[in-house]
């Protein structure tokens, strides 16, 4: 509002207007995109017959019956077996990304490789591809392997660096960093591989733990590699599990799948929100420390 | 025994082609401090890095401590270095930043422990010591960047414009305490800088950088009484040293005379050789001219356009009659009594003027300091 009056009238209340209207459309977004989850674990304090006889998420009888059964699940495996697994396969994979990632990228940001800008791009382009169109060449190459109903083909490719997102986002780190430093430790007595891990690493720690927290999220979420290479249940990450227990029987338990649903999401959200502070830095100080 | 303790022989430096370094040869003596300085761009640092060996020679050889270093790893050639920005490891406390090359060479750490103790006392960190880079001020930034260097007892310590991120008055103070260490340590040391004030006052031997070249080296008192080339004489002493085109009209055994559009001016010279009517560029440093009082006669007149009085001195820009180019500066007595658009009348001191030929180089040589001993003082 470009006036060189004084408000007047209806006019100086609009700040108030402005924060209320705001806000409320804020929170009002806010509500519906949290609503699922509020959803899904009142669901699972619901009895089966309540979750399609209401909208609210506030169980009316709460009962623990979801969980109970839920955790027993209708194979010969508890739930605890799909969850070990799970880490079976997060585990290596985060160690195997972040190891990778952080030496590709090191050696992209600080040496002068013969064509490293074509390199680059071809990483970068990768970022692009849909990952459906390496199913079937993958899975022919693994075959061939031995390595399928193994957890191998879930992790082995991150080994190389594959994920060239996290790639980028690291170099894009390292770019803030000052060369003195890294040089000061060379005249220290450093070797690179000394610069990167007793140097480099530590500094850039924040978006190495963004990393780490992408990956799990995004790996405990995974539903399509499990399905593609897995064949035996007791092999079977949660995805697989929770999926597993839609088909065997007709009258699904939705209580149980929700109840397993919101255990299975637990240590995402446990990881994400003990490790907030340096999620959120590792996402923006690259872009904007100096 | 080998007394020099850095050498480079003809050493060349290109990046993409572009030769940064045209070919310097340099000693450093044991014990010295030999600084470095130029225009940016002229590849002092460079040079610096050379030696280091962060950087390697398209060509030449680096010497240190009589070994030849040039294809040898930065931290097997026996030199610390402190950088501009200090580049301390911000996830180390101050004593492990200090430790850090000890630990990388594998010392016990008691060893370790009892050399970071010392450094410390002498740098006056000792009750700094546990705590991280971001937590301490510049000064104290910069004293750890030092402890980090000393605690290697290296042969010879590299300074890349050390207090150039300071501010003024600390820059002072850091300048003095890096002058008592070195001269409690008696370490060789190389110092890069773009300040004059810092060469004149820290250097045994300053050298004088431009364009990938040596233009001078020699003693800081040496090089303002006896620049080389008009690039030199530009380069040292502040304010600049007027330069007034001039030609000449004889040479003696004692003097050149000159013609200028004032009339002609005798400077006392010997050993000067200059074909009468050449072209020759009259150098006056600013503290070398003199107001004379009304109706005396002086050398030089002119118009005052500008005066700037910083309190205990004056300096005044003066417009010569005659004379094309820009305007003289003089450096006069706080209390000076001149004023703008006077018109004044101006003495030089003929025993401090310089003479350049068309080339730039020095001619002959004021009787003042002719008898001074040559010493390293040559051009190359």
């Amino acid at each position: 509002m470009v006036t060189a009056t004084i408000d007047t009238g209806w006019r100086k209340h609009l700040p108030v207007l402005n924060a209320f209207l705001r806000y409320g459309i804020l929170i009002l977004v806010g509500f519906v995109m949290i609503y699922p989850l509020l959803w899904m674990i009142g669901g699972a304090f619901k009895n089966n017959a309540e979750i399609f006889s209401s909208i609210g998420f506030i169980p009316k009888e709460p009962t623990t019956d979801g969980f109970v059964n839920g955790w027993k699940t209708s194979t010969e495996y508890t739930f605890a077996t799909y969850l070990l697994n799970t880490m079976k396969i997060v585990i290596p994979k985060v160690i195997v990304t972040v190891i990778s990632s952080v030496v590709v990228a090191y050696g992209f940001a600080r040496f002068a490789i013969p064509g490293r800008k074509w390199l680059f791009a071809l990483l970068m382009a990768t970022v692009l591809l849909p990952k459906s169109v390496l199913l079937i060449p993958q899975y022919l190459m693994f075959r061939e392997f031995g390595w399928l109903d193994t957890y191998l083909p879930l992790y082995a490719p991150q080994a190389f660096a594959t994920e060239g997102f996290f790639v980028f986002m690291i170099i894009q780190f390292m770019r803030t960093l000052p060369l003195d430093m890294e040089e000061a430790a060379v005249m220290d007595g450093c070797n690179s591989f000394q610069v990167l891990t007793l140097i480099v690493c530590p500094v850039i720690l924040p978006a190495i733990i963004s990393v780490a927290l992408f990956q799990f999220m995004w790996s405990m979420n995974d539903f399509l590699q499990p399905l593609i290479y897995l064949s035996s249940v007791e092999k079977y990450p949660v995805a697989l599990a929770l999926k597993m227990s839609i088909d065997v029987t007709e009258a699904t338990s939705w209580n149980e799948i929700l109840a397993m649903s919101t255990i299975a999401i637990a240590p995402s959200l446990i990881l994400f929100f003990a490790a907030q502070k340096y999620f959120v830095e590792g996402l923006t100080s690259g872009a904007v420390k100096g | 025994m080998v007394t020099n303790s850095v050498k480079l022989s003809d050493v060349k430096k290109s990046f993409n082609g572009h030769e940064v370094i045209k070919g310097v040869s340099l000693e450093v003596q044991k014990g010295e401090m030999v600084v470095f300085v130029g225009p940016s761009g002229c590849g002092k640092s460079t040079l610096l890095r050379l030696i280091a060996g962060l950087d390697t020679p398209t060509s030449g050889q680096i010497d240190i401590a009589g070994k030849d270093v040039t294809y040898a790893h930065p931290s097997k050639r026996g030199v610390a270095m402190v950088f501009q920005s200090y580049a301390l490891y911000p996830h180390m406390t101050v004593a492990d930043n200090i430790a850090f090359a000890l630990k990388i060479q594998g010392l016990p750490k008691a060893e370790i422990d009892a050399k970071v103790r010392d450094v410390a006392e002498v740098l006056q960190l000792t009750h700094l010591l546990k705590r991280r880079p971001k937590a301490l001020s510049g000064g104290q930034r910069q004293r750890v960047a030092i402890g980090r260097a000393i605690v290697r007892e290296p042969d010879v310590f590299l300074f890349d414009e050390p207090l150039s991120n300071l501010d003024a008055s600390l820059r002072g103070q850091m300048r003095v305490e890096i002058a008592r260490l070195h001269t409690k340590l008696n370490a060789t040391s190389v110092y890069v800088t773009h300040d004059q004030v810092e060469a004149m006052t820290l250097a045994d031997k300053i050298v004088v950088l431009n364009a990938g070249r040596i233009e001078q080296i020699g003693a800081p008192m040496e090089l303002y009484r006896k620049p080389a080339n008009l690039f030199v004489a530009g380069f040292i002493g502040s304010p600049r040293m007027n330069i007034l085109s001039t030609k000449v009209r004889s040479v003696s055994g004692e003097a050149v005379t000159l013609d200028t559009p004032q009339g002609v001016l005798a400077i006392p010279r010997t050993g000067a050789q200059a074909a009468t009517g050449a072209a020759t560029s009259l150098g006056i440093r600013p503290e070398n001219l003199h107001v004379v009082a009304a109706g005396e006669e002086g050398h030089l007149s002119g118009y005052v356009i500008l005066i700037e009085r910083l309190g205990g001195e004056t300096f005044a820009y003066v417009t010569l009659k005659g004379f094309d180019g820009e305007p003289i500066i003089l450096k006069l007595d706080g209390e000076a009594p001149v004023h703008n658009h006077q018109e004044v009348r101006l003495t030089i001191d003929l025993n401090r003027a310089h003479l350049f030929d068309e080339a730039g180089l020095a001619v002959g040589v004021s009787p003042d300091f002719a008898s001074e001993t040559d010493g390293s003082g040559h051009v190359q």
